[in-house]
């Protein structure tokens, strides 16, 4: 009933191709970004640090595997090393240029992280699916070995471990111990924001679409012209480039320091299942599956307890990781195509809503 | 779309009210101790998460607390996990806790530097980031009663009393097989150094942390290196592999030397007869004997406030753990006596930290004499480099090897001023101290 494009005129091309052709759809945007930026008002340092500011990064570095996974339909396994290479890049020029501002410094690591990507993406131009997985899954373990074993990544710290040091943009301290959990946060927001709203117009343009199509049928997508050399790699290339900027992000504004075993397989699976339960080739769809695999479980964890249930530390814990469990099971047999796809259903309701016919 | 939002709206409302830190109850302070009794490493972190609570739980029950002062304190999982260390961080944080033991040191490393800055010291016993002794560069972190550094140094004292004097080190190859993470890369430095200086040769043998149940390939190269002696800094579930491991090749167990997180009781059983021999440096006391411990058995043990089997109180790790949560309290009665409140914050709580003194006379009253060594934390010094002890696995219980001895101070006190000054500039701007350390 309120939910429809009924008397919406399109008069324009450009009112035509914009990304939210529905009113509602960009009120909604609108009072969600709104809120965002409120955000911080409302919410403690807790909310901020420990769950806005690593949700909103690991939605983009979602949006990055969703790119190469979802949309290029090239299963990547190496998505935590990837973000482990932005950091590190990230790290590396910070203290090798610290004159120049970190903002840079965090959009150019991303592409250290696109060259990494793109050398283990060459692989990608013979073998597919599983086999690919794995030549990622050797993507991960190299790189992780070169995290740990090359001394001069970390600056021979004895710890091997890297520090952020403090960092300003204009006259504020965004990085390092000293920054408060809100400059981080809307740092954190902009950047985010800004990358998804670049990538959903490169899906939507030529490169997006060429994606697609090898995605869905590699061979057909030759024959009308699409190189698959340029179309896969730089699948590889823009993934890997914002899991890198996810990556620096990671450290320089949540973690604040970090070692090798912050970046492996673990962090890559996890980064896969919010692709996955989020719903591959949806932009959405990360927001959605970040929030499920992070939020979710904290909330359980803290929520337990405040509920006045008195239970130990590791029992929440472990029923939370049940509870998570039985969830992603539970989503996965309802809609396999993930919230993503449970979300786009529910507009379709809504749209004809109160009548169950169109 | 309008749903959404409304509900997320509702959700944001729930938890900004949930996070609101709880009010404090008239006379109690509050603890967080994160902990972890899942994951790989909880083989070592159960014992540990057991001895800091049972004693905090029994000074509540006993005296009533700290001057009549409760303890309140509760448990944050981490899984030993860097990410979960700073969720649980953040909430010690928004909970106001008085001081905050990472038992990681991933997470230590990640917790220093917001330290100063949130106002919250960071007890890290033993473990942790060597440098953070210099309490001059690191007044916000405690590392007592040694750094890595003195408990290596203490390591290499000994083997070299074994071979008759340090000048026996010469030529010897001693193998290090360490947990490749922060924890075991820590000593890296001061073995390189120590090796130069006293001309023994050091063979690496890393271990990565998702294959420290297999560690096949190190003792394979172990064995054709025929090392003299083997120096372990293992943690968890990598500890009694390699004793595992060490007695299925044959090794010399009296030529193979853990770190004090290498001295579980569970990682030598897992040895069974052929561990005999083991050994693991130690700034502890075994057994349940002492009265502090029959207290924590009579009065919440006992009477079911915890879930310790009683079997495990006085082994290695439970009573280290005790010795963590008596750092707490006595650094909580230090600085109500320095203060003159009852109830202190976590301000006070580092002016206690810092001038946290236990001599024998507070071991007796406490009921731990002989557990430990008497530890002093000064401004300057805020580990101490106290004096250690080497200890031996009979077969079925961890006895003492050596008398207590001191270790290379002199070795690791110019590297660790060198280190912490390192960290500061590496850190640039690193905040300075506001109260100068009185000279001496």
């Amino acid at each position: 009933m309120f939910y429809r494009e009924a008397g919406q005129y399109k008069t324009t091309y450009a009112a035509d191709q914009q990304i939210f052709p529905i009113r509602q759809d960009r009120i909604g945007i609108g009072v969600i970004l709104v809120l965002a930026l409120l955000l911080p008002l409302v919410a403690s340092e807790f909310m901020l640090s420990a769950i806005a500011i690593p949700f909103l990064i690991l939605a983009l570095a979602t949006i990055g595997l969703n790119i190469l996974t979802g949309y290029a339909g090239q299963l990547s396994l190496g998505t935590g090393a990837f973000m482990g290479v932005g950091a590190y890049s990230c790290y590396k020029l910070v203290t090798i240029f610290p004159e120049v501002n970190v903002i840079v410094h965090i959009l150019l690591s991303g592409v250290f992280a696109a060259a990494a990507g793109v050398v283990f993406g060459l692989p990608s131009l013979r073998i597919k699916g599983l086999y690919l997985a794995v030549t990622t899954l050797a993507a991960q373990f190299f790189l992780e070995w070169c995290f740990i074993r090359i001394s001069w990544l970390y600056n021979y710290n004895a710890s091997g471990a890297i520090e952020v040091p403090g960092r300003e943009f204009f006259g504020t301290l965004i990085t390092g111990p000293a920054a408060g959990g809100t400059t981080r946060y809307y740092v954190v927001l902009a950047i985010v924001v800004v990358m998804t709203l670049l990538i959903k117009n490169l899906i939507r343009g030529r490169i997006g679409r060429q994606w697609m199509m090898i995605r869905d049928m590699d061979i057909a997508a030759e024959l009308m012209g699409v190189r698959p050399l340029v179309a896969k790699l730089s699948a590889f290339a823009v993934s890997s480039y914002v899991c890198g900027v996810a990556g620096a992000m990671f450290v320089f504004f949540y973690l604040g320091a970090s070692e090798p075993a912050v970046f492996s397989i673990t962090l890559s699976f996890q980064v896969l299942f919010m692709a996955i339960i989020g719903g591959l080739g949806s932009l959405v769809g990360s927001f959605f599956g970040a929030a499920f695999i992070w939020i979710l479980p904290i909330l359980l964890r803290v929520g337990l307890p405040a509920l006045g249930v008195d239970i130990a530390a590791e029992t929440v814990f472990q029923v939370a990781q049940m509870v998570i469990g039985a969830l992603i099971i539970f989503f996965l047999i309802v809609e396999p195509h993930g919230l993503a796809r449970l979300w786009a259903i529910g507009k379709e309701k809504l749209r004809v809503w109160p009548f169950p016919y169109a | 779309m309008r749903m959404k939002t409304l509900l997320a709206g509702s959700v944001l409302m729930g938890l900004a009210a949930s996070f609101a830190a709880p009010a404090v109850a008239e006379d109690s302070v509050y603890i967080q101790l994160p902990t972890y009794r899942t994951g790989p490493y909880a083989g070592s972190g159960i014992h540990i998460a057991n001895g800091m609570s049972d004693y905090l739980a029994m000074i509540n029950e006993r005296d009533g607390g700290v001057n009549g002062v409760k303890i309140a304190f509760d448990e944050c999982e981490t899984g030993y996990d860097t990410q979960k260390g700073v969720e649980c961080y953040e909430q010690a944080k928004a909970k106001n806790t008085l001081v905050f033991n990472p038992w990681s040191t991933g997470i230590t490393l990640q917790v220093i530097p917001k330290s100063s800055v949130d106002k919250i010291p960071v007890l890290s016993m033993a473990y942790g980031l060597s440098a953070a002794a210099d309490g001059n560069t690191f007044p916000w972190v405690f590392n007592p009663p040694d750094t890595y550094w003195d408990g290596l140094s203490a390591i290499i004292k000994y083997i070299g009393e074994q071979e008759g004097g340090m000048e026996g080190l010469k030529g010897k190859k001693i193998g290090y097989i360490f947990l490749d993470a922060g924890y075991g890369r820590e000593p890296i430095p001061l073995l390189d150094n120590l090796a130069q200086k006293y001309g023994f040769e050091v063979l690496q043998y890393p271990v990565p942390g998702k294959e420290m149940q297999n560690q096949a390939s190190q003792w394979l190269s172990i064995r054709r290196d025929r090392p003299d002696y083997v120096v372990m800094w293992g943690w968890g579930a990598m500890n009694p592999t390699a004793i595992k491991e060490a007695v299925k090749n044959r090794f010399d167990m009296s030529k193979f030397i853990g770190v004090w997180w290498a001295g579980g009781d569970e990682d030598a059983r897992a040895g069974g007869t052929g561990a005999k021999g083991y050994k693991s440096v130690s700034f502890n006391n075994v057994g349940a004997d002492y009265p502090a411990l029959q207290d924590i058995k009579k009065l919440v043990v006992d009477a079911g406030k915890s879930h310790t089997p009683a079997s495990t109180i006085g082994e290695n790790l439970y009573n280290r753990g005790v010795v963590n949560a008596l750092y707490m309290v006595e650094g909580i009665r230090t600085a109500q006596e320095m203060t003159g409140k009852k109830v202190i914050n976590a301000e006070d709580m580092r002016l206690g930290l810092e001038n946290l003194k236990i001599d024998e006379a507070r071991l007796e009253a406490i009921g731990l004499k002989g557990m430990i060594a008497p530890i002093e934390i000064t401004c300057a010094n805020h580990s101490g480099h106290h004096p250690l002890f080497i200890q031996e696995w009979d077969g079925e219980k961890w006895t003492s090897a050596t008398d207590w001895f001191s270790p290379l101070t002199e070795e690791v006190t110019p590297i660790l001023m060198q280190a912490s000054k390192d960290y500061a500039t590496s850190n640039a701007p690193w905040p300075t101290r506001d109260d100068a350390c009185p000279a001496n």
